[in-house]
């Protein structure tokens, strides 16, 4: 559904955005990650035709947004970062006002505008003026707009920021729910979100990608992700924490529970070694020196730390 | 079919934005109030015997709008990169020059009403005198080009600037020694100044001249294809700075 190719975007001296390629398909929500300026609004703002990339194409439901932009754009919801509103309009007659834009008219326009403000919960405030609703409502109010021409194709801009944990949880769940049906590309700093609500994640840095996979496979990358969580009986734990460590392709070994006869631990893989690998070398170690493996599990991985050692 | 659909809507909705703030009632009541004390007390109508209102009316009034119109016209692209509106609206299935005249009809429109106001005056000077109806046509028709163009110079510069003052300021910069470069009162003067060449030169880039000329009921091609040429100008520029400050 989106197919960016190459893109770069070049601001003056900075590139903002460098030699970017990926792909989102239909019914993924793709997290988008990275710190501050790393280039996620910059790649969201050209997938929406905002702004033109300096090189690259990008590809929209099948039509590329330079050459074609009005239909392009027709197939796009997008929020964009800080949920801009025209605060002189009620919300009602904001979202009938992009609705005109969006080519909705007569009944189709006032069946639209209800949903969006039922889906996004603004019945309350639906005539108030944009420039007296609070931060919360503000921000849905921009992201009704997003979704009122029901787009194959949505592209959010932290839509969680400034809500509070009920509405974040609120709009979460929106998300997911939108995206079993289209493609969705959200940006966040927010790490429990993308586990919460992505099949898909990529994480840029400095324009770059980064990284590219599924929160788990992302997860299990890290350090955490590919450690062992084992009980090992036949020596006293103390002596076991000492001798594991010798052992190559381990870098490190922390004990939760040493016993006169068994320990408990996590065991943390050198570098390039990867989960099986290390599992194979526990298990040729113990089975050699006659110790028995009584619990041996992968590490939950932890996407900040995977997140920290991608962007630092 | 789909550029008049996305005029009409931005128009509606720049419509709404003049009269659901007290902007465009006070800017329009200014203007009507300004433009008829300045008609009777340095316009002098009640003693000039002017009928057609060219020398009475619309020198004053072209003044008062070229002071008024860069404030209509002020915030129609500064508050929307002020705002980040600006985001959502060129991301919308619109072409950036279907908001751009969207906009500029919307602020034209507000001086459609402005000047329909003024009709007292000529109910005035038709109960005093028996006018020919032609030439203050003629002057309502070059106060309202006169008024596009103020329009168009101010849009352009807004889209330079997301503040609506400096906004303001650069456009009273431009329209207003424009404007009294034309400005009948003040003719003698230059010509003392500047010789009888030199005022006609600078009289000849002051739409003003051009205004009233229309309100002497000559109503020449040139001088539409002149206030034309420069609307054009004005939203050409505008698209430029726009499509710059995306780039």
């Amino acid at each position: 559904m989106i197919k960016v190719t190459n893109l770069s975007k070049r601001f003056g001296s900075k590139l903002a955005v460098d030699d970017l390629s990926f792909e989102v398909g239909k019914g993924e929500v793709l997290g988008f990650l990275g710190p501050n300026g790393a280039g996620k609004s910059t790649t969201m703002r050209m997938i929406t035709g905002f702004i033109e990339p300096s090189a690259g194409s990008i590809s929209v439901g099948g039509i590329d947004i330079l050459k074609d932009p009005i239909r392009a754009k027709a197939k796009i919801g997008y929020l964009p970062e800080n949920a801009p509103l025209y605060r002189d309009m009620t919300v009602v007659g904001f979202l009938k006002f992009v609705a005109d834009l969006r080519g909705l008219t007569g009944g189709a326009k006032s069946q639209a505008v209800d949903k969006a403000l039922e889906t996004c919960f603004l019945e309350p405030v639906r005539h108030q003026s944009v420039d007296t609703l609070s931060k919360g409502y503000r921000h849905r109010t921009c992201l009704a707009q997003s979704i009122l021409h029901d787009p194959e194709i949505l592209i959010l801009d932290e839509p969680t920021d400034g809500l509070d944990p009920n509405q974040k949880r609120e709009v979460r769940n929106l998300i997911k729910r939108l995206g079993e049906t289209r493609t969705v590309i959200f940006s966040t700093h927010i790490l429990e979100e993308v586990e919460a609500a992505c099949t898909r994640a990529i994480v840029i840095d400095h324009g770059h990608l980064v990284a590219d996979g599924t929160p788990t496979e992302l997860k299990s990358t890290g350090q955490s992700g590919r450690s062992l969580r084992v009980r090992i009986a036949g020596r006293h734990g103390g002596e076991l924490v000492r001798e594991l460590k010798s052992v190559e392709g381990i870098s490190a070994v922390e004990s939760v529970e040493e016993g006169t006869d068994y320990l408990v631990g996590r065991i943390r893989p050198g570098r390039n070694v990867g989960p099986y690998a290390l599992a194979e070398a526990v298990s040729d170690y113990c089975h050699v020196n006659g110790l028995r493996i009584q619990e041996i599990s992968r590490e939950e991985g932890r996407l900040d730390e995977v997140f920290e050692g991608l962007t630092s | 079919m789909l550029a008049l659909r996305n005029i009409w809507s931005i128009y509606k909705r720049e419509m709404k934005a003049f009269f659901l703030s007290p902007i465009a009632y006070v800017i329009v009541i200014a203007f009507v109030f300004l433009a008829m004390l300045l008609c009777f007390w340095l316009g002098n109508i009640l003693d000039s015997g002017d009928s057609s209102l060219s020398y009475s009316f619309f020198p004053y009034a072209l003044i008062i709008m070229s002071m008024l119109a860069p404030a209509v016209a002020m915030r129609l692209w500064s508050d929307e990169h002020r705002d980040g509106t600006i985001e959502l609206l060129l991301t919308m299935p619109a072409e950036p020059w279907h908001a751009i005249f969207g906009k500029f009809l919307a602020a034209c429109s507000v001086w459609i009403l402005a000047l329909a106001l003024c009709f007292p005056i000529v109910m005035t000077i038709s109960y005093l005198g028996d006018p020919d109806p032609g030439p203050i046509w003629g002057g309502f028709l070059g106060a309202f080009f006169h008024a596009a163009a103020c329009i168009a110079i101010t849009m352009a510069v807004s889209a330079f600037t997301r503040s609506q003052v400096t906004c303001l300021i650069i456009a009273w910069a431009i329209c207003l020694p424009l404007t009294f470069l034309g400005f009948p009162p003040l003719i003698p003067g230059m010509k003392d100044i500047l010789g009888e060449t030199g005022t006609t030169l600078l009289q000849s880039i002051s739409p003003m001249k051009y205004a009233l000329e229309m309100g002497k009921g000559f109503i020449r091609f040139s001088d539409v294809l002149l206030f034309v040429s420069i609307c054009t100008v004005g939203l050409l520029i505008t698209s430029i700075a726009i499509r710059a400050r995306r780039a």
